[in-house]
Parts: structure tokens; C-alpha cells; sequence
């Protein structure tokens, strides 16, 4: 029963409200999405919080997804032992220097009086989701070898089940409870996205790479505003 | 060509008496709020000194602006490698230290404090934590400190200056300062907008004022960063970046923006330009020598038919064009040629332009310590004046001299000319030398008196027509936005959720 819950409804409670949540928040209260960034009241500490945390994290979501997106080939990788290691050892790395720059991100916002005045409750229920996720992914690595093998196997038909609207919760349901924590607490982070500083993560940048640098916006098109026929009733130029 | 307008300003620095007005009118308005206590969109500091925030000068130390690059420019310190990769943590950005901490006083404390023998006291309180703080520093805390070790001697633009020339402006008898009143100057050639990840940023259209749309902008903190002029502050309450609006709510409304307004000297003036567009990169990835010339080139000559033909073409109103003819900016910058851009070696193409100060250069003193306001010889020598020529060339012309003795030439040949017509004590072949040096006639020298000096409020803000009524009808149903609140925040401004 409890399987259930955990593995079934959880997810599709944690994705329905992320997905529509996130719309919502974006399209709705966009003044809101932003990273809060508090490098402006104390920039030294971030930067050996910050940067190992974020980098951190970056390279194991893609990892993660890869083993999701392409399960075969990362078992095919792993077929040579020697290969195997590298891949454990640089995402234990990564694990390792998200959970160095979360602690001391941490501490920062302890020791530092003027970040508590920009410190509100959800911001400390993502110190903790965090902390637990990152520290039961490297529990998980450490003492359940090798990860990277049997996910591709046991755990991606089980969220591939998620996506189908077939979930498959047997070989879940087996697994340490390490696992299943790290499960859990996976589901709770996409879960509070929309409702906490998560947010900015989807609205990472990544059209500045081909946008042109200098943007000029009009409120109406200046070579068009003589022309009566654009005054037809009903017609809106978007305003950018 | 692609012909725009652009508003923009003139700050005449000789009838600046520092008096922070400006500062206030527009800290009254705008930055008066949790998050913004810090920020002054407008600021009047005092030269030499090291200016708010701390040296914002000094690009090795922000990296803002734009740098050549071959026959472009490049961002120094952003840009979408650089400034993807540093997304994280910003390595160039100021913090709160850089500008200052602000504060308020403890009033209660003074109607609260138990009797006793001593005076109670106001203590000063951090409006960011609400603690007691020792005062460190203030927006305007090097006011009027020329010739201090901490504050004049740490200048930025002292680097450009020999040991000799820095020694004489510290001088008890010969030192000298003028204030440098500072807002955003809406460039055309913007870093922040560059800069922006997000894409945020942007120039409007219409009348380029720089805008940041707060629902786009995520607190990358680049253009804090990308801006050389330090225009664009953080929001810590809101996680939103904030800059000068040049007021666009009264210019819409056709009123002048309030720094300007409330300016008690009436250093400001306030007018549009007419521009080609498509020159604008070709101007900021010119050589460093040519800057101020390529950039007086972009501006184009508002009475040439075939400039108003191809602006009636782009779109720009008759209104505007008349306002372009009418503006005391192209006066001051194209006509009379006496006012220059703020470093534009940045080379963002600002629009905010200086008349020099040229009181403090005249004004040198003689071995018997009598002034010397009036000689023949007053601008012969450049090694004469009171200021260094390489000190204002290192603020206003990107270390070309010439361009500040241009402009000295004629500021000086209109006192000259003033003093004939009032005290009349210049002899004719004074005047004539004087005036013929400056390649100025007595006309304009009488034109340029009176709008420097006696302009009415109407001759020094000619504030184009924004033609909202067309805009309204454009953008929205008027019965739609019938009963809307219009302006402002539409959200609570609080962190987060």
C-alpha cells in the first residue's frame, strides 16, 4: 500500500503540480520567477558554495538523464570494467562537490545576519531536500555498486512506466531503502518547484546563445503607424 | 540608413553647486523602498574622488563595457560564453561593501531613552539586518574631499596623469574639484542590454530610454556587471535588477524627468537626437582617438531635408522632428560643439553629455596669489591651467586632449565676449584673437549665453510628444484597460513566494 502511495501517486501528485504549477507561476506571477541570487550582499563564501553546488548538480542531472534517455548504451559503456570506474568515480565526484557547496552554502546563510533577512521558509525546506537528495544519491553509489549499471536496468523501465501511464512498481518496491529514499525525495523536489527558488532552473538562459546582443522593442511598429488599417478594432500588435 | 530618436541629455558641470536635489527628487520618487535603499539612480559626486559605487571607474576591477574586437565590439566582463560560465557566481560584480550599507537612525531612542545625565542618541541602524552599525560609508561620502589621501588621491583617472601633474592638483593653492551629477545615460550602444541573459534589458523604440521588464529579469546580475557606468543596481529584497527610468511616466506626459525638474542650478537640459542606427556598431568599434568625432557623426542633422525625409519614412513623428530642431542637446553637442560624452572609451555610445567646467581651469592663481581670470595668455599653454587638460581628457574624451581645449577655447571665448558686452574692459584685438581661436562669432557666443544662462524651463526640456493616445490605440482596447491601476508593481514586491 504504502509502495503505491510512494511510487505511484507520489509521482503523478508531484508532476501534475509541477507542471501546472510551473505554468502558472511563469505565466502569472512572472515578477516571482527569479534565482534570488544573494551574491550582492555576501559575494566571497558564494563563490566556494556556489559554483562546486550548482556545477555540481549540473553534470549529475544529465547523467541521470542520460541513463534514463539511453539506458542501453550506457550498459554497453559500462561493459569494460576500467570504463565503469571512470563514470563512478567522476559522478561520485560531482556528488561529493554538490554536497561540499550545499553544506557550506548552508553554514553561509547560518553565520551571515544580513542573508537571514533574504532567508524565508521555503528556502530551508530546499536546504533540506537538497541535503537529503544529495546525501542518499551518495550513500546509494557508495554502498549499492555499481549505480550506473542498475539503474539502466531496474530503475529506468520503472519511471519509463511512469511516463507511459503503466506504472511498474515491483522492482521498486525491492529495492534498499536508500533507494527509495533518494526516490522519494527526487519526486518531493519536482513536487515544490513551482513553489519555491527551484524555479529559475527552468528558466535558465540558454536563448542568449543565439539571440542578437542589443534588443530594441517598440510599442507599435513605427513604419506601420501611419497606415489607417492597422487601426481596425480587434487587431493587437504584442507589445515584445 | 535607419533613422531613430533617442532623448537625450545635457549637464552643464559649471553651474553644478552640488547641492544633491536632483539625488533627492529622484530618491523620493523611485528607490524609496526595502531593496532599493541603496541605490541612487541619480548621484552627484565630487571629481577628483573615487565616486559611488567605490572607483566605478575602474574596469579592471568591474570589467564593464564593451572592448574592440576587429571590426566589432566584444563585452568585457559578460557576454554569452563569459557570462553563461560565470552564471553561478559573478567574479566582477560589485557587492554591498562597494556601494555602502545603508541605514536609518533610531529616533525613538531619543524620546525613549530613561533620564540620565548624558544626551541620548539616535543610533544608527542597518536597513538591511536592523542592527546597530558603525557608518562606514555614504553615496555621496566623498563629498567636497578634494586633495584627501582616501578619498581625491584614489582616483581612477589618475593613471593617465605624470606624478608632477598629479602633485599639483593637491596643492593647498591650486586644487581644485568640480561635481559630476551621474544618471544612466541610455546608450545607444547598451552593455546592460548586451549583457542581459535573460533578454530583459531593452531600448525602447520610440525614444530609447533603457528599460528592465521585472518579469523577465531572473537576478543573472550581468548587467550590474556589464554596465562601465555602475547604472544598473541589484534589488536584494526583490531579486531584481533596477535602473534609471529617465522618469518615462512624465516624459510620456511631457514633463521633464525629476532630477531635472528639481535641479537648482539648472545645469540640465533635456532634448532628442536624431540618429542613424545603422552606424552604431561601426561607431563603438572605432578607433580610441575618434570616438567623440564618430560619435557626434551618428547624430544627424535635424533641419537637412533629406534627414527628415528618411525619418518621416522610418516612422518618427512630425512632433519629434520638430523637438529634434528645437533641442538644446544638439545645440550644446553638434551647433556649439562645448559639450562631450562621459568615457566614452567604454564605448557604449552614451547620451548623456558634459559641459565642461571650465571655472576651476581658469581660475589659477598668480606667485602673489591674485586670481588670473582674464589675460591674454589664459589658454595659450595648457600647462597653465588649474586643472590638468589630461585629467578632464581622461573623464570626458577617452585621453584626447585636444578635444578638451577645443571645447575650452569656446566656453572661455563666450566669458570673453560677456565680459565686453557687460564690463567692457576687453580690448578689440583681445576679443578677436579670443574669438577667432574659438572659430566663433558674436552671435553665437550671444546664443550660447542665453541658453546657458537664461534659458526658460520650456527652451531646456523639450520633451518630444510620446503620442500615447496612438500608442493606446495600438496596443490595447481602451475599454479593456478602463478602471486598470496602469502603473507600478501589479505584484507584491517580496522575495520569492
Amino acid at each position: 500500500m504504502l509502495n503505491y502511495l510512494l511510487f505511484i501517486a507520489l509521482p503523478y501528485a508531484a508532476l501534475a503540480v509541477f507542471i501546472i504549477g510551473s505554468i502558472f507561476r511563469y505565466r502569472f506571477m512572472g515578477f516571482k520567477v527569479s534565482s534570488l541570487s544573494s551574491q550582492f550582499l555576501e559575494g566571497k563564501n558564494l563563490f566556494w558554495g556556489s559554483q562546486p553546488f550548482h556545477w555540481g548538480m549540473f553534470f549529475l542531472f544529465f547523467g541521470h538523464l542520460t541513463a534514463f534517455l539511453i539506458p542501453r548504451a550506457v550498459i554497453a559503456w559500462n561493459g569494460d570494467p576500467l570504463r565503469l570506474i571512470i563514470l563512478e568515480v567522476t559522478g561520485f565526484a560531482f556528488g561529493l562537490s554538490a554536497l561540499l557547496g550545499i553544506l557550506l552554502l548552508i553554514f553561509r546563510r547560518l553565520t551571515n545576519k544580513r542573508l537571514q533577512m533574504v532567508t524565508n521558509y521555503m528556502d530551508v525546506v530546499v536546504y533540506i531536500v537538497l541535503l537529503v537528495q544529495i546525501t542518499s544519491g551518495l550513500w546509494v553509489a557508495f554502498f549499492n555498486r555499481w549505480g550506473s549499471s542498475w539503474f539502466a536496468s531496474t530503475l529506468t523501465p520503472y519511471l519509463r512506466s511512469i511516463f507511459s501511464f503503466d506504472p511498474q512498481v515491483d522492482a521498486v518496491s525491492m529495492m534498499p531503502l536508500s533507494v527509495q529514499i533518494h526516490i522519494v525525495s527526487a519526486f518531493s523536489i519536482i513536487a515544490i518547484i513551482p513553489f519555491t527558488r527551484f524555479v529559475h532552473f527552468l528558466v535558465y538562459p540558454v536563448d542568449y546563445l543565439w539571440r542578437r546582443y542589443q534588443q530594441v522593442i517598440w510599442n507599435w511598429d513605427r513604419k506601420d503607424i501611419r497606415a489607417s488599417r492597422k487601426h481596425v478594432y480587434g487587431e493587437r500588435t504584442k507589445n515584445n | 540608413m535607419d533613422i531613430r530618436s533617442q532623448v537625450s541629455m545635457v549637464f552643464h558641470l559649471d553651474k553644478c553647486i552640488g547641492c544633491h536635489t536632483c539625488s533627492i527628487a529622484c530618491k523620493n520618487i523611485w528607490t524609496d523602498r526595502k531593496g532599493a535603499e541603496y541605490m541612487w539612480w541619480n548621484n552627484v559626486e565630487t571629481k577628483p574622488g573615487t565616486g559611488y559605487p567605490t572607483k566605478w571607474e575602474d574596469q579592471e576591477i568591474y570589467k564593464g563595457g564593451w572592448e574592440k574586437n576587429g571590426d566589432s565590439v566584444s563585452l568585457k566582463g559578460a557576454g554569452k560564453l563569459k557570462g553563461l560560465k560565470n552564471i553561478f557566481h559573478n567574479p566582477n560584480m560589485p557587492s554591498l561593501e562597494d556601494y555602502y550599507e545603508p541605514w536609518a537612525y533610531r529616533y525613538t531612542d531619543l524620546f525613549e531613552a530613561p533620564e540620565g545625565d548624558d544626551q541620548p542618541i539616535g543610533r544608527a541602524v542597518s536597513l538591511i539586518t536592523g542592527e546597530p552599525i558603525e557608518i562606514q560609508a555614504g553615496p555621496n561620502w566623498d563629498d567636497d574631499l578634494s586633495g584627501t589621501p582616501d578619498y581625491a588621491r584614489q582616483d581612477v583617472n589618475f593613471k593617465h596623469l605624470s606624478k608632477a601633474e598629479q602633485e599639483s592638483m593637491f596643492q593647498l593653492e591650486r586644487m581644485t574639484f568640480h561635481y559630476l551629477p551621474r544618471i544612466c545615460n541610455h546608450c545607444l550602444n547598451p552593455a546592460c542590454v548586451g549583457s542581459c541573459p535573460s533578454g530583459a534589458l531593452y531600448k525602447r523604440g520610440e525614444d530609447g530610454v533603457v528599460l528592465i521588464n521585472q518579469e523577465r529579469c531572473r537576478a543573472w546580475r550581468m548587467c550590474v556587471t556589464a554596465c562601465p557606468y555602475k547604472k544598473s543596481y541589484y534589488n536584494w529584497n526583490t531579486g531584481k535588477s533596477e535602473k534609471c527610468v529617465l522618469c518615462y511616466p512624465r516624459l510620456e506626459s511631457g514633463q521633464a524627468p525629476a532630477c531635472m525638474h528639481s535641479c537648482v542650478g539648472r545645469i540640465r537640459y533635456l532634448g532628442v537626437m536624431l540618429y542613424d542606427a545603422d552606424r552604431i556598431e561601426a561607431v563603438a568599434s572605432c578607433d580610441e582617438a575618434e570616438l567623440i568625432d564618430r560619435q557626434m557623426e551618428i547624430y544627424l542633422d535635424p533641419f537637412d531635408p533629406a534627414v527628415i525625409k528618411a525619418a518621416k519614412e522610418n516612422g518618427i513623428s512630425d512632433s519629434t522632428i520638430v523637438a529634434a530642431q528645437n533641442s538644446p542637446v544638439y545645440k550644446f553637442v553638434k551647433k556649439w560643439r562645448i559639450a562631450l560624452p562621459l568615457h566614452p572609451e567604454f564605448r557604449t555610445i552614451p547620451n548623456l553629455f558634459y559641459v565642461l567646467p571650465l571655472l576651476p581651469a581658469m581660475a589659477s592663481v598668480s606667485e602673489d596669489g591674485v586670481y588670473d581670470s582674464l589675460s591674454e595668455n589664459l589658454l595659450s599653454g595648457v600647462e597653465k591651467l588649474r586643472v590638468p587638460i589630461r585629467y578632464l581628457s581622461s573623464l570626458f574624451a577617452a585621453g584626447n586632449d585636444n578635444k578638451i581645449i577645443e571645447v575650452f577655447k569656446r566656453l572661455h571665448a563666450v566669458r570673453v565676449s560677456r565680459r565686453d558686452t557687460t564690463v567692457k574692459d576687453v580690448t578689440e584685438t583681445q576679443l578677436n584673437k579670443v574669438m577667432s581661436e574659438a572659430n566663433m562669432d558674436i552671435h553665437e557666443a550671444n546664443e550660447i549665453f542665453r541658453l546657458t544662462s537664461l534659458a526658460t524651463f520650456e527652451e531646456r526640456f523639450v520633451v518630444p510628444a510620446a503620442h500615447r493616445e496612438e500608442a493606446i490605440e495600438m496596443l490595447e482596447n481602451t475599454g479593456d484597460v478602463k478602471g486598470n491601476t496602469g502603473f507600478g508593481f501589479k505584484m507584491k514586491p517580496e522575495r520569492g513566494l
